[in-house]
């Protein structure tokens, strides 16, 4: 069976530029000017499961990404990797997103594509989390927005005349699941081994398209649930914690010290009841 | 003039490059210098990323790319194993003559599986007379009855003992002259009469294997010559000076590169008097020759190989990026074990694998010496004052 399926990235900070991420006092927003974004590791899971069910057959397979226009490399990584189609949802409008306009505005997006392809897609992949805000959040809403099962934490994935056979994470252990497309799926790391782009996909991914849309593009979206407008997440007081370490020297007797020591423990209320 | 940069596709190959040879590469690259091995099953795998059959057209199975895209691959495998992207490189240097003189048939036969991964390369000239000298070659093939004859023995042969396929140059008669005739031949892995002989200990690079390849009476048909009678001369000295040194360029730049990020690594790590050994001039200054040599290196080797893939003459060109960037990669491992003092020589770190792969960089595909008398015909030629 040939599924059509979305997979939905993300851009992230490139992790060994983590020392140059930094925060906006004011604006209370990430500060990441001139550090490389990186494609969202569980996202290239999310991808490599897409691109399994569409293979052999002759499927369909389009990446999403809601991101500034940098987002755009990671979509041709996406299709080198081997997506058929990318969208890359870029204005203004979608600026200062929390996950639920996120996933507004991508279900937006999604639905564009079906309604352009006249199909609705039979699954809808995301990575359980991103690298930066680990929210986790996005594919359940995903689902909510679409009306669709959504599992969450996914890391089997089997078919067995057209059932699929799921298994999710949990804390102390793990949740089997039976469903029928079409589902909304957040899957782990576990999942799979994503798959490593090869040159002839760089090469193929020439010919494929990438579409950027703006607000424009999306005329049914309702401004109300896009961009900051649309995000009920209102950033409390943001601060770098002070971890400054300070010395104290005591003096007097070993019994005095020992004294001395405790008291300054106790002060502190690290060790209630000693 | 142009800024020197890479094109947005060739970054993204890089990326994937990158990204296989530390997830493929990087973990395993001591335990194959450790145990003299060329690893099989992550050359195979090299062959899906597409990077065996680079510079081959898609017809043919490869991804259609050209020399630079070769070095990117070349220079990334070798941040990590320079002795794998010595086995990689020289497979390089059994594709391009069949790539470029090889009949449609010929083309068809063998340059699928040498792309996919499925069959590994060679190629076969240096005899135990040396290899620069390159005309007095003494192995021969005969013509007999309809089919041809080979025997002798190829010395210093990069992948001698996991070819499948093996391009060699033989000595097949002498013109009006007096001068030898060179012929190419491709023989198979099991032909009778061809087998590998002896497989050296090398220094480094030895995540490659390296040996004789022995010709004793091995008979061949005529599907086996490549290219023209007597055009083994030709075929053989283009693939040396243009991509075989081309590859040793690319495989010390990736060395280089090892070096530098091992160096300011270890340099931001190593706290002497309170404070990282980063902060101390005398570091510093190590730190901007290695990247000095680092840049100038790269800089050569792309150059040239962008002129390869422009169809310019650029034999001069490879040689002198060989020259420095084989010369620059023992100076700056040499560097960057100073930098580390006592760390430096043990063998937990990669650096002194890399100054024993960088020292046997230097006479494979033509010593500094050698490379200096081709820079300087070159140099006569081109420059008249």
């Amino acid at each position: 069976m040939a599924y059509r399926v979305a997979v939905c990235v993300k851009p992230v900070p490139d992790p060994n530029y983590y020392g140059h991420v930094g925060i906006d006092p004011v604006k209370k927003t990430i500060t990441r000017a001139g550090v490389p974004n990186i494609f969202n590791p569980a996202d290239k899971n999310a991808l490599e499961a897409a691109l399994r069910l569409r293979e052999p057959g002759s499927g369909y397979a389009a990446a999403i990404s809601m991101s500034p226009p940098e987002g755009a490399e990671i979509l041709r990584e996406a299709l080198a990797m081997g997506a058929d189609e990318a969208y890359l949802l870029c204005d203004r409008a979608f600026a200062g997103a929390d996950t639920l306009a996120t996933s507004y505005a991508l279900c937006q997006g999604l639905r564009k594509i079906e309604s352009e392809k006249g199909l609705p897609f039979d699954f809808i992949f995301c990575g359980a989390e991103s690298a930066d805000g680990a929210t986790a959040q996005v594919s359940s809403q995903l689902g909510e927005w679409f009306g669709y099962p959504q599992l969450w934490n996914v890391f089997s994935l089997e078919e067995r005349g057209g059932v699929f056979m799921l298994k999710t994470k949990l804390e102390n252990g793990c949740m089997e699941w039976e469903a029928k497309p079409p589902m909304v799926l957040g899957v782990a790391r576990e999942l799979n081994k994503p798959r490593f782009i090869s040159a002839m996909g760089v090469v193929k991914s020439r010919k494929k398209p990438l579409v950027t849309w703006g607000r424009s593009d999306l005329p049914g979206a309702d401004d109300g649930y896009l961009g900051l407008a649309g995000s009920p997440t209102k950033a409390g007081d943001i601060f770098t914690p002070d971890i400054r370490r300070e010395g104290r020297r005591l003096s007097g007797s070993p019994d005095e010290i020992v004294a001395g020591m405790l008291s300054v423990i106790r002060a502190s209320g690290a060790a209630a009841g000693v | 003039m142009h800024f020197f940069e890479f094109t947005e596709e060739q970054n993204m190959l890089r990326k994937a490059a990158r990204e296989f040879a530390e997830t493929e590469v990087a973990p395993r690259a001591a335990e194959w210098d450790e145990r003299d091995e060329c690893p099989l099953d992550v050359f195979k795998k090299l062959g899906e990323l597409g990077a065996n059959g680079v510079f081959v057209p898609e017809k043919y199975g490869g991804p259609g790319l050209g020399h630079v895209e070769r070095a990117i691959f070349i220079e990334e495998i070798s941040r990590h194993s320079a002795g794998l992207g010595m086995a990689l490189m020289t497979h390089h240097l059994g594709v391009y003559p069949i790539l470029r003189s090889g009949s449609e048939e010929q083309k068809e036969k063998y340059l699928p599986d040498l792309c996919s991964g499925e069959r590994f390369a060679g190629l076969a000239i240096t005899e135990p007379g040396g290899g620069s000298d390159f005309m007095g070659q003494k192995a021969t093939g005969e013509r007999r009855d309809g089919k041809w004859v080979l025997n002798g023995r190829k010395c210093f042969i990069t992948n001698s003992h996991i070819a499948d396929v093996t391009v060699a140059t033989v000595k097949t008669g002498v013109d009006d002259k007096g001068r030898s005739k060179l012929s190419a031949f491709i023989v198979e892995k099991g032909a009778p009469g061809f087998a590998p002989g002896r497989k050296e200990h090398k220094l480094g690079l030895r995540a490659s294997v390296t040996g004789d390849v022995v010709f004793n009476e091995t008979t061949l048909d005529d599907k086996a010559l490549l290219g023209p009678e007597g055009g083994g001369a030709r075929l053989g000295m283009e693939g040396v000076s243009e991509v075989g040194r081309a590859g040793m360029s690319a495989i010390c730049v990736g060395i280089l590169r090892g070096c530098l990020e091992e160096a300011i690594k270890f340099a931001n790590e190593r706290i002497l008097y309170g404070k990282p050994i980063a902060k101390i001039q005398a570091i510093q200054f190590e730190i901007a020759k290695i990247r000095t040599d680092y840049e100038a290196a790269r800089l050569l080797t792309y150059y040239a190989a962008g002129l390869k893939d422009a169809g310019k003459p650029c034999a001069t060109e490879v040689a002198t990026a060989k020259y420095f960037a084989t010369e620059a990669s023992v100076r700056s491992a040499k560097s960057t074990m100073d930098l580390m003092g006592g760390y430096g020589i043990i063998n937990e770190y990669p650096v002194g694998r890399f100054l024993r792969d960088a020292l046997t960089s230097i006479p494979s595909g033509g010593t500094s010496h050698i490379m200096q008398v081709v820079m300087a015909n070159g140099t006569l030629n081109d420059f008249h004052a």
